[in-house]
C-alpha cells in the first residue's frame, strides 16, 4: 500500500536561471572535484603524488616553447573543425562527418603540394586554400542536399561520407606512397618545402594560429549580425516557423553546410601544408568527433570554443607527458581526460537541476 | 456530502521562480462530481498530477481515506485508487484498445486479452460507452480517444476519477454523450474531479465547485449557489464584463475569394475537399469545426504554406487599387513581395508563429528580416517595435531580449499578435487565438480584433468556443471533413445547429 512507501529517495526540479557568477563557479568546482578524483586515482593506484602528476601535466603542456606551440597547435586544430560545425548544429543539422570533410581537405592539400609544387609560393597557397575549401564544401553538400530534397537522416549520411573519405584517403596514400614500400606518404617537398607554411616570429604554426582566430571573429559575427545567421537561428528551432518566415529551409541547409564542410575541409589544409606536412588516414585523428563536443559545450560561442580547445589541447598534451614521465600508460591519460570531461559535462546538469534529497528541503551545487 | 475520500492540506509545488501551487488545501467528497475551476496557469492540473503521481509535492500532506500517503508515481496513484485522464493522450496508436488498456500493467506470463476486451465490454455496458476493444488507436477519433482514457483507468480500479479539461476537443454533442456517463459513474459511487476553465460546463455537471488563484486555493462552493458572473469573480479577483462586442459591419468589400480549394497532407489524407468562401474588410468571419477538419490546412494555404490540388484558386484584393492576386502556387516571401498585406496568427504560437529561443526584439523581424541590401540584419527597428508592443499590450517580461519561451501563454500570444497587427494587415488570419489564456487576456485579444475589424480589415477567426464564435462573429463557417458544411450569420445562429454541422455535412440534410 502505498502509505508504507517513504518519501522519493532523490528527486530533481527544473531549476530557474542561475546567475553567470554562479555557473562559474560550479564549472570550477566541478573542475576542482575533477582533479581532486584524479589525484585520488593516480595515487590509489599507483602511490605518485598527485601534485607531481599535475606538475608533469603543464609541463608536458606548456614546458618549452616547443610544448607551448604544439599544444597551441593541437588547439587550433580542434577550434578551426568547431568553428566549422558551430554553424551546422546551430542549425541543427548533425553534422557528424568533420572527419571526412577534414581529409578530403587534406588530401587536396597534399595534392596541390605534390603536383602544383613549381607555382610560385602565394598561387600556390591560394589554390590549396581554395581548393581544400571547396573540397570540404563539397563533402558537405552531398548530404545537405540529400537532406534538402528527400529530408534524409544527416546523422548517418555525414558519418557514413567519413569512411568514404577514410577510403579515399588510403587510395591516395598509397598512389602517392614515398618511399616506395614504406606504405606513407613521407613528409612532403622535405627539401623545398614548397605549400609548407613559413615560418612567421619563430614558428611554423603562427599563421594558423592567425587563420583561426579570425575564422573565429568571422563566424561569431556571421552567426550574430547577418542575415545568414538569423536564418540559421530561425532553422535550427523550428522549420515550421522559417517556413511561416518565407526562408527557404532547403537552401539555408544546402548555404550552411557549403560554409560548414568548407570550414573543416581548411582544418585540413591547416593539418597538412601547416603541421604534419604528409597525409595518412589518421590526419584528422578523431579531432571531428572532439570538435562535437568543442562546440556544443561553447554553445557555438566562437571565444568559448577557443577556450575549450585550449583545455582539451592542454589535456591531451599534459596527458601524453605524464604517460612517459610517471610511467603510466597512455590508457591513464584518457583516463584523466575522461574524467575531466565527464565532471565538466556532469555541472551541466546540476545548472539545470536541482537536486533533492529525502528529508531535507534542498540541497545545492555537486 | 459525506467524508472526504482526498484530503490536501498545505500542499505546495513550485517550477524554478514559478509557484505553481501555493499552499493549497481542499477535501474531495466520496462520490461528487467536484469542477476546479481556475484560469490558465492557476495551478489545476500541477494540483491534480500530484494526486496522479505525475510530480511529487515540495511541502504538505495528502490524505486517501484518512490516511497519509507519499503517492510517488502513477502506480502508487492507482493503489489509491486514483486515476487521471490528461488533456494530451497517453495512448499507443498501433496498439488496440485492450492493448491499451493494458500497457504498463505488471503481470506473469501472456495477458489474456479475450478476458480484457470481456472486461472492457462490462464498463461499456455498465456506465454507456461505446468501444471495440480491437479498434487500433490510429482509427480513432478524438472522443473515442478519450473515452479508451476513461476505460483505461476504470479497468485499473479507480475509484477516484480525475478528467483534465475532458470537453476541449468535443463537440457540444459528444460533450453531452460524456457528461451523461459521468453521471452514471457518480450513481456508481465514483468520485470524479473535472478540470476545467468553461462556466457553463462547471455550472451543468458538477455538484461542488473549487476555485483556484494563480496557485492558490480560494474557496469551493455549491453548484446550485453559484452563477457565471459568480464563479469568473472568484477566478479572477476582480468583476469581468463577460460580455464580446460586435460592432457593426461597416464598409463591407471583398479582400479574399477562395474558390475549389483541395489539398492533402502529408499522409495522402484528403484535409480540404473543394472550399468556396469568401472573406470582407470590416467583417470577423468565424471558422467552427472540430479540431483537425481543415481547419489548419484552409489558413495554411491561403498563407502560402500549403501545397494545393490544381484547379484551386486564392484571390486576394488590395485595398491600394481593389485588383485582384492570386496567391496559389506563390511561397508565403513571394506573397509578401507581392505587396499582399496578410498577417497570420497561426495555431503553434512557439513552433511556428515565433522563435521560442529568441527576445521579443529578435521576434519581431521574423517575417521582415530580409528586407534591404545589407547582409547584416537590422536591429534597431524591430527592437522600438518590441518597446511599443510591450507598453501597448502590456506584455509581462523580464526584458525584451528574455527568451519569448519563457513568458506565460497569454505574454507569448501578446507579442504574436502584436506583430501581426502591427504589420497593418488588409486580411488578418488567426488559429484559436485565445486558446490556453486567462479571461483578460482573451478579452484583450477580443478587443485588438474588432479594433482591426472596424478599421477595415477582413478578420478570419478560427476557434473552438462555439459561445464566443457566435458571439464575436458577423458570419461563421462550419468545416467538416475538410468541407464547409455551412455558413451562417453569426447573430441568429444556433449552437446546436453549428454542432450538428460540425459532426455531419450539410447538417445531416442532403443538401449537395
Amino acid at each position: 500500500m502505498a502509505a508504507a512507501k517513504k518519501e522519493p529517495f532523490i528527486r530533481l526540479a527544473k531549476r530557474d536561471v542561475m546567475p553567470v557568477g554562479k555557473k562559474i563557479a560550479v564549472r570550477l568546482i566541478s573542475l576542482a572535484i575533477a582533479l581532486i578524483v584524479c589525484g585520488l586515482l593516480i595515487f590509489s593506484i599507483t602511490g605518485i603524488n598527485p601534485l607531481e602528476v599535475y606538475s608533469t601535466m603543464i609541463k608536458g603542456a606548456f614546458g618549452t616553447k616547443t610544448r607551448v606551440w604544439a599544444t597551441v597547435k593541437e588547439m587550433m586544430m580542434l577550434a578551426c573543425i568547431a568553428i566549422g560545425l558551430a554553424p551546422a548544429f546551430k542549425m541543427r543539422f548533425w553534422n557528424i562527418g568533420a572527419e571526412g570533410q577534414v581529409l578530403i581537405g587534406g588530401i587536396v592539400t597534399a595534392g596541390c603540394m605534390i603536383y602544383l609544387k613549381p607555382l610560385p609560393p602565394v598561387l600556390l597557397f591560394a589554390i590549396m586554400f581554395v581548393g581544400s575549401a571547396i573540397a570540404g564544401a563539397l563533402w558537405g553538400l552531398l548530404p545537405a542536399i540529400f537532406k534538402a530534397k528527400y529530408n534524409t537522416n544527416e546523422t548517418l549520411f555525414t558519418l557514413m561520407m567519413n569512411y568514404v573519405a577514410i577510403q579515399l584517403t588510403s587510395f591516395f596514400v598509397a598512389k602517392w606512397e614515398n618511399p616506395f614500400g614504406s606504405n606513407t606518404v613521407g613528409i612532403i617537398n622535405q627539401n623545398g618545402q614548397e605549400g609548407w607554411f613559413p615560418a612567421v616570429f619563430g614558428s611554423r604554426y603562427f599563421i594558423s594560429v592567425v587563420l583561426v582566430l579570425l575564422l573565429a571573429v568571422l563566424m561569431f559575427v556571421y552567426l550574430k549580425y547577418t542575415k545568414h545567421g538569423y536564418e540559421i537561428s530561425v532553422v535550427g528551432e523550428s522549420e515550421n516557423t522559417a517556413r511561416y518566415a518565407g526562408i527557404s529551409v532547403g537552401w539555408v541547409v544546402i548555404r550552411t553546410m557549403l560554409v560548414s564542410g568548407a570550414l573543416c575541409g581548411l582544418a585540413g589544409f591547416m593539418a597538412v601544408a601547416g603541421a604534419s606536412h604528409t597525409i595518412s588516414t589518421s590526419t584528422a585523428g578523431g579531432r571531428g568527433f572532439t570538435a562535437i563536443i568543442v562546440a556544443w559545450l561553447a554553445k557555438f560561442d566562437s571565444a568559448t570554443m577557443l577556450l575549450i580547445s585550449l583545455l582539451l589541447a592542454f589535456l591531451q598534451s599534459g596527458a601524453g607527458e605524464i604517460a612517459s614521465k610517471c610511467k603510466l600508460n597512455s590508457y591513464a591519460s584518457e583516463m584523466i581526460t575522461g574524467i575531466i570531461l565527464f565532471f565538466i559535462l556532469g555541472s551541466e546538469f546540476f545548472i539545470n537541476f536541482r537536486v533533492i534529497m529525502r528529508g531535507k528541503k534542498e540541497k545545492e551545487e555537486n | 456530502m459525506s467524508e472526504a475520500v482526498i484530503s490536501l492540506s498545505n500542499v505546495t509545488k513550485s517550477f524554478g521562480e514559478v509557484l505553481a501551487n501555493d499552499n493549497v488545501s481542499m477535501d474531495i467528497y466520496k462520490g461528487e462530481i467536484l469542477s476546479l475551476l481556475g484560469e490558465n496557469g492557476s495551478g489545476k492540473t500541477t494540483l491534480m498530477n500530484m494526486l496522479s503521481g505525475i510530480y511529487y509535492p515540495d511541502s504538505g500532506e495528502i490524505k486517501v481515506n484518512g490516511k497519509t500517503v507519499n503517492i510517488r508515481d502513477p502506480k502508487d496513484a492507482f493503489a489509491c485508487g486514483i486515476g487521471m485522464v490528461h488533456q494530451h493522450f497517453k495512448l499507443v496508436d498501433v496498439f488496440t484498445a485492450a492493448e491499451n488498456v493494458v500497457v504498463g500493467i505488471k503481470q506473469k506470463g501472456h495477458f489474456d486479452l479475450r478476458s480484457v476486451a470481456a472486461g472492457i465490454r462490462e464498463i461499456c455496458d455498465k456506465y454507456g460507452f461505446v468501444m471495440d476493444p480491437d479498434k487500433k488507436v490510429y482509427d480513432m477519433s478524438v472522443s473515442e480517444k478519450q473515452t479508451l482514457e476513461i476505460i483505461k483507468v476504470i479497468y485499473r480500479g479507480a475509484d477516484i476519477l480525475i478528467l483534465d479539461e475532458p470537453t476541449a476537443v468535443l463537440t457540444p454533442q459528444e460533450t453531452e454523450k460524456l457528461f451523461s456517463v459521468i453521471r452514471n459513474m457518480k450513481k456508481d459511487g465514483k468520485t470524479v474531479v473535472i478540470i476545467t476553465h468553461k462556466l457553463h460546463e462547471v455550472l451543468s455537471i458538477s455538484d461542488r465547485v473549487a476555485i483556484l488563484r494563480k496557485g492558490a486555493y480560494i474557496d469551493a462552493v455549491a453548484t446550485k449557489d453559484a452563477t457565471e458572473e459568480s464563479l469568473t469573480e472568484m477566478m479572477v479577483g476582480e468583476k469581468v464584463e463577460l460580455n464580446i462586442e460586435r460592432p457593426e459591419v461597416k464598409d463591407k468589400k471583398l479582400r479574399l475569394k477562395v474558390e475549389h480549394l483541395s489539398c492533402y497532407n502529408a499522409d495522402g489524407v484528403k484535409m480540404l475537399d473543394d472550399v468556396n468562401f469568401e472573406a470582407f474588410s470590416g467583417e470577423i468571419l468565424g471558422i467552427a469545426g472540430v479540431s483537425g477538419n481543415g481547419q489548419k490546412e484552409l489558413l495554411e494555404s491561403v498563407a502560402g504554406l500549403q501545397n494545393t490540388m490544381p484547379g484551386a484558386s486564392i484571390e486576394y484584393y488590395s485595398p491600394e487599387d481593389e485588383k485582384s492576386r492570386e496567391l496559389i502556387g506563390l511561397t508565403p516571401r513571394k506573397i509578401r513581395e507581392l505587396g499582399v498585406h496578410l498577417s497570420f496568427v497561426p495555431e503553434d504560437r512557439l513552433g511556428m508563429g515565433l522563435v521560442g529561443s529568441m527576445g521579443m526584439s529578435e521576434n519581431m523581424m521574423l517575417k521582415d528580416y530580409s528586407e534591404g541590401n545589407s547582409i547584416f540584419t537590422d536591429k534597431q527597428k524591430p527592437k522600438e517595435l518590441a518597446e511599443q508592443i510591450l507598453k501597448e499590450l502590456k506584455v509581462v517580461t523580464p526584458g525584451i531580449s528574455t527568451p519569448v519561451r519563457r513568458l506565460s501563454g497569454g505574454n507569448v500570444q501578446k507579442v504574436l499578435v502584436g506583430r501581426e497587427i502591427a504589420a497593418s494587415p488588409a486580411v488578418l488570419m488567426t488559429a484559436y487565438a485565445v486558446r490556453g489564456l486567462d479571461i483578460n487576456t482573451s478579452y484583450t485579444i477580443y478587443r485588438l480584433l474588432n479594433e482591426q475589424k472596424t478599421s477595415g480589415v477582413a478578420v478570419i477567426y478560427v476557434g473552438e468556443d462555439l459561445d464566443v464564435l457566435m458571439e464575436l462573429c458577423d458570419r461563421i463557417l462550419v468545416l467538416c471533413g475538410g468541407r464547409v458544411s455551412g455558413i451562417l450569420d453569426g447573430k441568429s445562429a444556433k449552437k446546436e445547429d453549428i454542432g450538428r454541422l460540425m459532426t455531419t455535412y450539410g447538417g445531416g440534410k442532403e443538401n449537395k
